[in-house]
C-alpha cells in the first residue's frame, strides 16, 4: 500500500517533469522566431549572408536601430499609427461599452432582431465589402485620412458581444436602486456600470489596441499617400523595397512590436482573466 | 418592465399632477435610453458595414472598372466564376489552408491548455510565451516568416544543411510555400485557442472531477467523459473564428508570399482583392466575395445547427 502510494507520487513526478520539459522545449520553439528577429536585427550587416551567421551574433551592433530608423520615416509611421490606434481605442472602447450594456440590460423592441444584426457583422468578411467601402470613404472625402480608418472600424462587433456577456451577470437591483434614487442613465452608467466592467474594459483596450495597431487591409486601401501611412503599411512597403537589408528590416519589424508588447507586459494577466469573465468560453 | 417599475416612485399618497407629469417624462426616456446607446454603434455599422454589404450586392450585377459606368449585366460574373480556373484554385488553397490550420490549432491549442493548466514551474511565462504571437501583427509575423524560409539565407535551411538535407526551396516551389504558411499560421493561431481552452477549464466545478475519481473513472474517462464535454462550447467557438479567420487570411499572405509562387498560395481574398484594386474588375470582385459571404454563413449556420443538436441530445 505504501509502496504503491510512493511509486505512484515518483511517476506523478517524473510525468510532471516530462511534461514540463516538453512545454519549455516547445516555448523555446515558439520562441526563437522572435529571437532570430533580434539576432539579425543587432548583427554585423555582412554577417547576415556568410551563411555562417550563428545563433548568438559575433557582436551586437546597436548603431543598426539608429540607422534604420535614419533611412526610413519610420518615426512618422508611428505617429500615425499611434494617433489612429489612440483616437479608436478611445472612440470603440466607449460606445462599445454603451452598446454592450443597452443589450445586457434594457428590454426594448427589435432587441433581438437588432444584437442578431451585430452578429451578423461579425460573419461579414472584410473583403466582402472592401470595394464598396472603399467607394463610401472616398465619397465621404476620408481618403489618406486618420478617419478614414478610424471609423470603418469604430464599431466593433465583437467587443459588443464581449460587453454583453459581461453585463449580463451585472445585479439588476443595482441599477433600479440608483433610479429610484433618481440617478439619470447616463449617471447610471458612468457611476455604476463602468466602474464594475473594469476587467472588460481593460480587455477591450487590450484587443482595439491590437486590432487597431496590427491593422493592414483597411489602411492598405484608405492611405494612398506615403506619408500617411501606418508601421504596418511602412513595413511592407520596405520588404518589397529593400529585399535584402534583412538587418534593417528586423530592425523596424522589431520596433514595430515595441508598443504591443508594451500592452501585453502591462496587461498580460487581464487576458484569461478577461476571456473567461467574458463568456468567451 | 424596468418602466412599470421605474413609475412606483417614492410618491407618499396621490401623485400630484407634476409629479406624474415628471414621471411620464422619465418613463419616456428610459423607452429611449437603449435606442441611444446603441446608435452610435448601429449608425457605424450601417454605413460602414450593412450598406456596403448590400452595396456589393448591386455592384456585383454590374461590369464596371471603377472609372467608366456601371454596367448592368445580371448574373453574368457569378456565370463567370464557374469557368474561372483561377478562381477554384485559390477556392482549393482556401480549402487546404483552412483544414490544415482549423484542426491542428485547436488540437495543440488543447493539448497546452492542459499542460499549462498545471501546477508547473514558470507557468506564467510559459503561457505568455505560447501567446505571444497573437499579438504580434500579421505583417511582422509575414516578415519574419519570410527571413526564417528564405531559401538561400535562411536559419531554417542553413540549420538542415548542418545535419545534412535540403536545402527546400521553402518560398519558391509551389508545394512547399503553402507549407511555409500554415506552419506560419498555426505559429500566431496556437497561442489563442490555448487561451480561449485555459479560460474554459478554469470554469469548470473540480467537484466533477472528484466525482469521476470516487467512480473510478482513469484520467482518460474523466478528459473523455468530463472535460471534453464541456469543454465544446469552447471548441464551438473555436472552429468558428477559426474557418472565418482562415477563409479570410490575408495580410499574412499578402505580405509572405504575395500569393505566388504562381497562384500556388493565392486565397480567395487574394484573388477578390488583386480583382478589384489590381484589375479593376469591381463588379467581378464584388460577385467573389458575396460568394465568400454566402460560403461563411452557410459554414456557421451548418455548425450552429450542428451543435444546437448536440447540446440537445446531451
Amino acid at each position: 500500500m505504501i509502496a504503491g502510494t510512493s511509486r505512484n507520487a515518483l511517476t506523478g513526478r517524473l510525468e510532471t517533469t516530462g511534461i514540463w520539459l516538453l512545454l519549455v522545449a516547445g516555448a523555446g520553439i515558439m520562441f526563437f522566431p522572435v529571437y532570430w528577429m533580434f539576432a539579425t536585427a543587432v548583427r554585423p550587416k555582412d554577417e547576415v549572408f556568410s551563411g555562417a551567421a550563428g545563433l548568438i551574433p559575433s557582436s551586437f551592433v546597436w548603431q543598426n536601430f539608429t540607422d534604420a530608423i535614419g533611412r526610413v520615416p519610420f518615426l512618422s509611421w508611428t505617429m500615425n499609427s499611434l494617433i489612429i490606434t489612440v483616437f479608436a481605442v478611445v472612440i470603440t472602447v466607449t460606445i462599445n461599452l454603451l452598446c454592450g450594456y443597452a443589450f445586457a440590460k434594457f428590454r426594448f423592441a427589435g432587441r433581438d432582431i437588432l444584437f442578431l444584426a451585430v452578429l451578423s457583422a461579425l460573419m461579414i468578411p472584410f473583403q466582402v465589402i472592401i470595394v464598396p467601402l472603399f467607394l463610401v470613404v472616398s465619397e465621404l472625402g476620408l481618403l489618406s485620412d486618420y478617419w478614414g480608418v478610424i471609423l470603418p472600424r469604430a464599431a466593433e462587433a465583437f467587443g459588443i458581444f464581449m460587453v454583453r456577456q459581461f453585463m449580463v451577470s451585472i445585479p439588476d437591483e443595482l441599477l433600479e436602486a440608483a433610479r429610484i434614487d433618481g440617478a439619470s442613465e447616463l449617471k447610471i452608467f458612468f457611476k455604476i456600470v463602468v466602474p464594475l466592467s473594469k476587467p472588460i474594459i481593460a480587455v477591450l483596450v487590450i484587443f482595439t489596441f491590437m486590432w487597431r495597431w496590427n491593422d493592414f487591409a483597411l489602411p492598405l486601401v484608405v492611405m494612398m499617400k506615403h506619408e500617411m501611412y501606418t508601421v504596418q503599411l511602412g513595413l511592407n512597403l520596405l520588404r518589397g523595397q529593400f529585399n535584402t537589408e534583412w538587418t534593417m528590416i528586423m530592425a523596424i519589424a522589431l520596433l514595430s512590436l515595441v508598443p504591443m508588447l508594451i500592452i501585453f507586459t502591462f496587461f498580460q494577466r487581464y487576458f484569461v482573466q478577461g476571456i473567461s469573465g467574458s463568456g468567451l468560453k | 418592465m424596468a418602466i412599470a417599475e421605474n413609475l412606483r416612485g417614492p410618491a407618499v399618497g396621490r401623485p400630484s399632477a407634476a409629479d406624474a407629469r415628471r414621471y411620464w417624462l422619465q418613463a419616456r426616456r428610459n423607452q429611449l435610453t437603449p435606442y441611444l446607446f446603441i446608435a452610435p454603434n448601429m449608425a457605424l455599422f450601417s454605413v460602414f458595414v450593412f450598406f456596403p454589404l448590400l452595396y456589393a450586392f448591386y455592384i456585383s450585377l454590374r461590369e464596371w472598372s471603377l472609372i467608366d459606368t456601371p454596367r448592368y449585366i445580371g448574373l453574368e460574373n457569378y456565370a463567370r466564376l464557374a469557368h474561372d480556373a483561377l478562381f477554384w484554385q485559390s477556392l482549393s488553397n482556401t480549402a487546404i489552408y483552412s483544414f490544415a490550420t482549423v484542426p491542428m490549432s485547436l488540437a495543440i491549442g488543447l493539448v497546452l491548455a492542459i499542460a499549462l493548466n498545471r501546477d508547473l514551474l514558470g507557468r506564467t511565462l510559459l503561457r505568455s510565451v505560447f501567446f505571444l504571437p497573437v499579438v504580434i501583427s500579421n505583417v511582422a509575423t509575414a516578415v519574419i516568416a519570410a527571413w526564417l524560409f528564405n531559401d538561400n539565407y535562411g536559419v531554417i535551411n542553413t540549420l538542415l544543411q548542418q545535419i545534412g538535407i535540403g536545402p527546400v526551396a521553402w518560398l519558391s516551389s509551389p508545394r512547399w510555400a503553402l507549407f511555409s504558411l500554415i506552419v506560419t499560421s498555426l505559429w500566431v493561431r496556437i497561442g489563442f485557442c490555448m487561451v480561449v481552452y485555459l479560460a474554459a477549464l478554469q470554469s469548470i466545478s473540480p467537484t466533477y472531477y472528484d466525482a469521476a475519481q470516487m467512480d473510478g473513472a482513469s484520467r482518460w474517462q474523466q478528459f473523455r467523459f468530463v472535460t471534453w464535454p464541456l469543454l465544446r462550447p469552447a471548441t464551438f467557438l473555436l472552429l468558428i473564428l477559426g474557418v472565418i479567420h482562415s477563409f479570410q487570411v490575408f495580410d499574412l499572405i499578402y505580405v509572405m508570399t504575395g500569393g505566388g509562387p504562381g497562384f500556388s498560395t493565392t486565397m480567395i481574398v487574394q484573388y477578390i482583392y488583386q480583382a478589384a484594386f489590381v484589375g479593376s474588375e469591381m463588379g467581378y470582385a464584388s460577385a467573389m466575395g458575396m460568394v465568400l459571404f454566402v460560403m461563411i454563413l452557410i459554414f456557421t449556420l451548418l455548425q450552429w445547427r450542428g451543435n444546437r443538436r448536440v447540446e440537445d441530445v446531451a
